[in-house]
Parts: structure tokens; C-alpha cells; sequence
């Protein structure tokens, strides 16, 4: 980690490796190809975000980097170990629906926690629930949450088992765009002070451009990799600068989106 | 009526005659809800074991529980465990079918995260499986007892010598007392009622609620 005092990024490699991932999946007889010949290093720490298509294969790939879908073809490595199943070291941050809804805010952050004797679980509990700011929600079950609050509390409740990476679907996508900004400071904020790899996928091209080390631009099913821009930017980003700009059009210029008047 | 029911009172038949039937409706469920309920989460949760006995559930869940009487009585004789074998009858195929769909309705993502947080299977039954079905036990389990309540009271006019079908039939046989008739059937249906509003709290308790608010 000698690197992130000069710069926001780390060096290549190290953490994860996925090789010649696909995946073909079958249905009514006919074999549909979703990813083809994936190839990715993450190193420890690093913040990717992937960007493509709607449909076109990232919550599948974060799936197999999960370890909840094999590849039909190619292998995923993390610290050179080959995933062969869900591992509570990498937790994975759903959509929708990720809390339960049968335990409070301190249920759900302790959920992971069994193993941890009670003094410790409640400290750890009590540690997480001020990092994502629910003070005074302890006792409070989801269904009387905001959706806001509800990511936060399932991003506590993956950090608070302490995975080195966590994965991110389209956490924010249910959200409002003000509620959005908020959670984008939020996360940055979490992932500064815990530095975790995060993998994060994203639909949403600012989201992708105001927090990635890397922005990993996926094409339309089958889905390749099509382009890996590297973001320079330091933290926190000014999001109407120049630099940060330039970025945003070469990214949606990648995906096929760019001004044209 | 309202004689008819203060005759009973004062013979202390009433009380003996609802505890009876209480008696019996309580044991018939709760067998019924003991086998029925593991049974149909674990065929509902693997789905070769659904296919290769839903005709089998199917076949059986038509044919009314009292179409069981004389079996019931042939096995079991005349009395309690007949009627309690009627029950367990007609609770178990609805208990079981509602443990199946229970199964079924989990959200992926609840199994997922079971499975990313590395439970043991025991945990992940405890932890995650059981309470994303209780909602849906709890509603079927209402309506189940419902039916249970249902068919204690034919049960009754048939298998035993107590309880409140048999004092409706008694009541007819013995002289035409009809206003004892009508004071069985208001007092069954004050039960139901009763039995209802105390399954719907259980909806109402707070670790339970989630699954009827709108999210």
C-alpha cells in the first residue's frame, strides 16, 4: 500500500485475476453466451467500477467473482487461490431487498458476527452502525428505514464480517439522484478509511467516473472487455472540473454515447 | 337460545364440550403441523422431491377429510383419536402445500446472502430459511385452523360422544332442541372467531410484520 501516499491508484495486479472467464448459460435448449474471454486484474485495495449495456452481463460477472456461478470457461483467482464458492472474506451488496427484514439494524450488522463473543460483537456492531451513520436506529427494522439507509445498512453489514473485497451491484441504483451523491460521498468516505478492494458495478457513468481507480467498459452481450480507462484523479473529485470532464466524455465517447452536435 | 345456552352452563356441559373440541382441534393441528410443515420445506426446497410428489399431493388434497370417517373409526375406533385423526387429515395437505409455496417465495437474495456469510446448514435453516417463511406459515397456518375448526365439528357428529358437533346432533336427536342447536352453532362461531383474532396477532408481531407492509 506504499503507493497511495503519491496517488489514488496501486499497483497492477495481485488480488484478484480473472482469466478467460465465460459464461454460456442455457436456456430452452438454445445456449446463450453472456461473457467471453474476460481478463481483469485487481490489486489489493484498488476501486473498480464496471460499466456496459443494461443486459449485458455485469451482475453475471460479478456473480462468478462472488464465487455464486461457476465459468463455463477460465478461472477466478483471488491471492492466488481459485474461488470455488461463496467465501464470507467477499461479500457481495445487492440491489434491493439485501437486508432482512426480520432483524434490526444491530440484527442485520451482526449477522456474520456469531462466531465473535458478545462483547466483541456488540463493539464491532456499535463500531459500524456510527461508520454508516444510523445512531438511534439500532433497534429499528428495515421496513422503517429509507431505501438510503437500508444500502447503508447492508454495506455495514458486509463490512463488519472485515472482507479484504466487497462487491457492489448497482448498490445505488434503486436510490434518488440526491440520495445517490449522498451514499457516493459515503462510500468513498468507508472505503478511505477501511480500504478494501471494492468491485462496483454501475450503469451510471458519473457514479463510475467520480469513484473508480479503474472503469472497466464492458460491451453488449456477449460481453467482452472493450476498454479499462485509468481515473488519475485524486480524492475527493471536483466534479465540474476539467479534468474530471475530459474523463466523463472519453468514458461515454468508449460507450458510445459521446456529443455529437 | 339464550336459555338453551344458560341450561348448558348450568350443567357444566357447555365448558366441558368446548374444552373437548378445543382439545381436539389443538392436537389434530399441531401433529398435523408438526409433519406437515419440515415435510413440505424440505420437498419444496428440492425441487426433484416436489416433482416426483406433487401427483401423490395432488391425488390426496381433493378428497375431503370427511371421506375419512370410516377409516378413521375402523383404525382408531369410536373417540378422541379418530376425531384427532380427522384433523390431522385436513390440516395436513393445506399446511403442506403452504410450507411448499413458502419455499418457494424466498427472495434469491435472502439465500444468497446466507451463502456469502458461509452458514452451516443447521444456521442457514435457523437463520435464514425459517424466519423468510413464518409470515407465510403464520397466514396459512390461520386458514388451516380454520378448516381444523371446520371438521372437528362433523367429526364429532360421527366419532365421539362429546364436544360441540356432537352436542348439535345430540341436541337434535334427543327431543329436537333446536334452541340448543343454534346455541352450538353461535358458540362455534364465536370460537372461530376467537381462534382467528388470536393467529392475526401473531401477524402483528413486530420480527413477523415485515412481509405484509407494502416494501
Amino acid at each position: 500500500m506504499s503507493t497511495e501516499a503519491v496517488t489514488t491508484f496501486p499497483v497492477r495486479g495481485g488480488k484478484l485475476r480473472m482469466e478467460h472467464v465465460g459464461v454460456v448459460f442455457e436456456r430452452d435448449g438454445k445456449t446463450v453466451s453472456v461473457l467471453e474471454d474476460i481478463n481483469l486484474d485487481v490489486s489489493d485495495g484498488e476501486f473498480i467500477c464496471l460499466v456496459g449495456p443494461s443486459g449485458c452481463g455485469k451482475s453475471t460477472l460479478l456473480n462468478v467473482m462472488g464465487g455464486f456461478l461457476w465459468p463455463t470457461t477460465g478461472s477466478v483467482t483471488i491471492d492466488r487461490e481459485v474461488v470455488r464458492g461463496p467465501d464470507p472474506r467477499r461479500i457481495l451488496v445487492f440491489q434491493e431487498r439485501g437486508v432482512f427484514p426480520w432483524l434490526t439494524v444491530e440484527g442485520n450488522i451482526g449477522f456474520g458476527l456469531s462466531q465473535l463473543s458478545r462483547m466483541e460483537r456488540e463493539e464491532r456492531i456499535a463500531h459500524y452502525v456510527q461508520m454508516v451513520r444510523l445512531q438511534g436506529f439500532e433497534q429499528t427494522y428495515p421496513s422503517d428505514l429509507s431505501g438510503g439507509m437500508k444500502q447503508r445498512l447492508q454495506v455495514a453489514r458486509a463490512l463488519a464480517v472485515n472482507p479484504d473485497i466487497l462487491y457492489l451491484d448497482e448498490p445505488f441504483g434503486a436510490l434518488d439522484s440526491i440520495t445517490r451523491l449522498i451514499m457516493r460521498g459515503e462510500l468513498l468516505r468507508i472505503w478511505q478509511s477501511e480500504r478494501r478492494t471494492i468491485i462496483f458495478v454501475t450503469h451510471d457513468v458519473d457514479e463510475a467516473v467520480q469513484l473508480a481507480d479503474r472503469v472497466v467498459v464492458l460491451s453488449a452481450r456477449p460481453a467482452k472487455i472493450q476498454d479499462v480507462l485509468t481515473i488519475d484523479i485524486p480524492h475527493p473529485r471536483n466534479i465540474s472540473s476539467t479534468r474530471y470532464l475530459e474523463h466523463r466524455d472519453d468514458l461515454l465517447k468508449r460507450i458510445g454515447l459521446a456529443y455529437t452536435a | 337460545m339464550v336459555r338453551g345456552i344458560g341450561d348448558l352452563l348450568q350443567h357444566g356441559l357447555l365448558l366441558k364440550y368446548v374444552v373437548a373440541s378445543l382439545f381436539r382441534v389443538t392436537w389434530g393441528f399441531l401433529l398435523a403441523a408438526a409433519v406437515a410443515i419440515p415435510l413440505g420445506l424440505t420437498i419444496g426446497w428440492y425441487r426433484r422431491a416436489e416433482m416426483a410428489f406433487n401427483p401423490l399431493v395432488q391425488i390426496f388434497r381433493p378428497i375431503s377429510p370427511l371421506a375419512w370417517i370410516p377409516i378413521a373409526i375402523l383404525w382408531f375406533g369410536v373417540g378422541d383419536l379418530a376425531a384427532i385423526f380427522l384433523i390431522f387429515v385436513g390440516c395436513f395437505f393445506p399446511l403442506m402445500l403452504t410450507a411448499m409455496s413458502a419455499v418457494h417465495n424466498i427472495p434469491a437474495v435472502y439465500v444468497n446472502v446466507g451463502r456469502n456469510f458461509g452458514l452451516s446448514t443447521a444456521d442457514f435453516v435457523s437463520r435464514v430459511l425459517y424466519p423468510a417463511v413464518v409470515p407465510q406459515l403464520i397466514t396459512g397456518s390461520r386458514i388451516t385452523l380454520g378448516i381444523a375448526w371446520l371438521v372437528v365439528v362433523a367429526a364429532e357428529m360421527i366419532a365421539v360422544n362429546s364436544g360441540l358437533g356432537f352436542l348439535i346432533i345430540d341436541a337434535r336427536n334427543a327431543g329436537n332442541r333446536y334452541d340448543l342447536v343454534v346455541a352450538g352453532m353461535v358458540i362455534i362461531g364465536t370460537i372461530g372467531l376467537l381462534l382467528d383474532l388470536g393467529m392475526r396477532s401473531l401477524e402483528r408481531v413486530k420480527s413477523f410484520r415485515w412481509s405484509y407492509s407494502e416494501d
